[in-house]
């Protein structure tokens, strides 16, 4: 049957689930591509045919072929832009910087694209807020004070706060941080957020 | 969903397709063979005033099923049955079947004789193993499910005064449980 490579690709997606990315399938896209040309390529022949000998009852044979190629093309559709939305939501969770391990699950277009989104997102955010622009990465829940209690899980080498001390993040050393310098490590699951 | 298989029959003969018919061996699909289309082909070439196929009603949505269904909604299993049974019942009223007045009063009487015990189960299990209770779930049932835990979760922490806990992202664990498994 026609399009079950399409399919399989939308189940990989699937099945992955929490918004997780999975390398870039780059031999199913081509396989479905080819499976699209191949389908064109009957559709045109039996076309030309049924336009030059008046033989209608290829008509639906055309339709069922016509049919297969929509299906591929949604559903290629469908795996792209799922994985943008993916990508996507590591902007917000990442940050700007994405770890290599993730990076190799791109491809070459979809990197770009990263690129082009942090790019508006920060030109977005610099034009926030007056002169110094604003962060909409932060504070997505509301703060309760200013400074919190973080503990580190893993070492992560020296940290520059407002004031201009620099602090050693060490394994299980635990801290006094301003909130907004340690969000985002406590999103990457460097630091952890400590409530007594 | 819309791989879901229906029973068909072609009312025209497809030619050249017969390699798409396991059971035969000729080049073209004869008129009048019976055979199963995904739901996207065949609301792809189904047409109301050119008959290319009809479309016969998959056993859960006939009438002995449907009387099933009516009978108590709450005890049959619908993951084993769809798992897509409402969005495949509404997808068939596409096919101008006779009894689609039927099918649309059995798939909406089922739901709302449902909903009720998926809404509390979903309001009331905090803190507890849900797998038996998603397990008969329809796959519509089971994403309602999951946004009420959603909510009750949510709920539960704000009471406890944790909503402002700062947590790491669910999607950076995850990746760094699948490292591990990978190492």
């Amino acid at each position: 049957m026609f399009c079950e490579k399409a399919i399989e690709l939308i189940k990989e997606l699937h099945r992955m689930g929490d918004g997780q990315l999975p390398a870039f399938n780059e031999e199913g896209i081509r396989q479905v591509l080819e499976e699209m040309k191949a389908l064109y390529q009957q559709n045109q022949s039996d076309v030309n045919e049924a336009k030059c000998e008046g033989r209608s009852e290829l008509i639906p044979t055309i339709k069922f072929r016509h049919g297969c190629l929509f299906r591929n093309q949604r559903c290629i559709a469908a795996y792209l832009y799922d994985r943008l939305l993916r990508i996507r939501a590591l902007r917000w969770e990442y940050g700007s910087v994405l770890p290599t391990a993730i990076r190799f699950h791109m491809c070459a277009e979809e990197l770009q694209w990263f690129n082009q989104y942090k790019k508006s997102l920060a030109t977005y955010m610099r034009s926030l807020g007056g002169e110094e622009g604003l962060d909409i990465t932060q504070d997505v829940k509301p703060p309760k004070s200013l400074y919190i209690e973080v503990r580190c899980l893993k070492d992560h080498g020296e940290f520059e706060i407002d004031d201009g001390t620099v602090i050693l993040l060490k394994k299980n050393s635990q801290h006094f941080l301003p909130r907004w310098k340690c969000e985002q490590l406590i999103r990457q699951g460097v630091l952890e957020h400590v409530v007594s | 969903m819309d791989t879901n298989s229906l029973p068909c029959r072609t009312e025209t003969a497809f030619p050249r397709l017969g390699f798409l018919e396991k059971s035969s061996d000729t080049r073209h699909i004869p008129e009048g063979t019976k055979m199963e289309m995904p739901l996207w082909l065949a609301k792809g070439l189904y047409e109301r005033k050119r008959r290319v196929l009809s479309v016969e009603l998959p056993k859960v949505y006939r009438e002995g099923w449907r009387t099933v269904f009516s009978a108590d909604p709450t005890v049959v299993d619908l993951h084993k049955m769809g798992p897509y049974y409402y969005g495949l019942g509404s997808q068939l009223l596409h096919f101008h079947n006779p009894e689609n007045p039927e099918i649309a009063q059995a798939v909406l009487q089922t739901f709302i004789g449902r909903f009720r015990r998926t809404m509390d189960a979903a309001q009331n299990a905090y803190n507890e193993d849900t797998s038996a209770l998603v397990e008969p779930l329809d796959s519509l049932e089971r994403a309602l499910f999951k946004v009420g835990q959603n909510g009750l979760n949510a709920f539960q922490r704000w009471e406890t005064g944790r909503a402002s806990h700062l947590t790491a992202s669910s999607l950076v664990l995850n990746y760094r449980k699948r490292k591990i498994t990978d190492l």
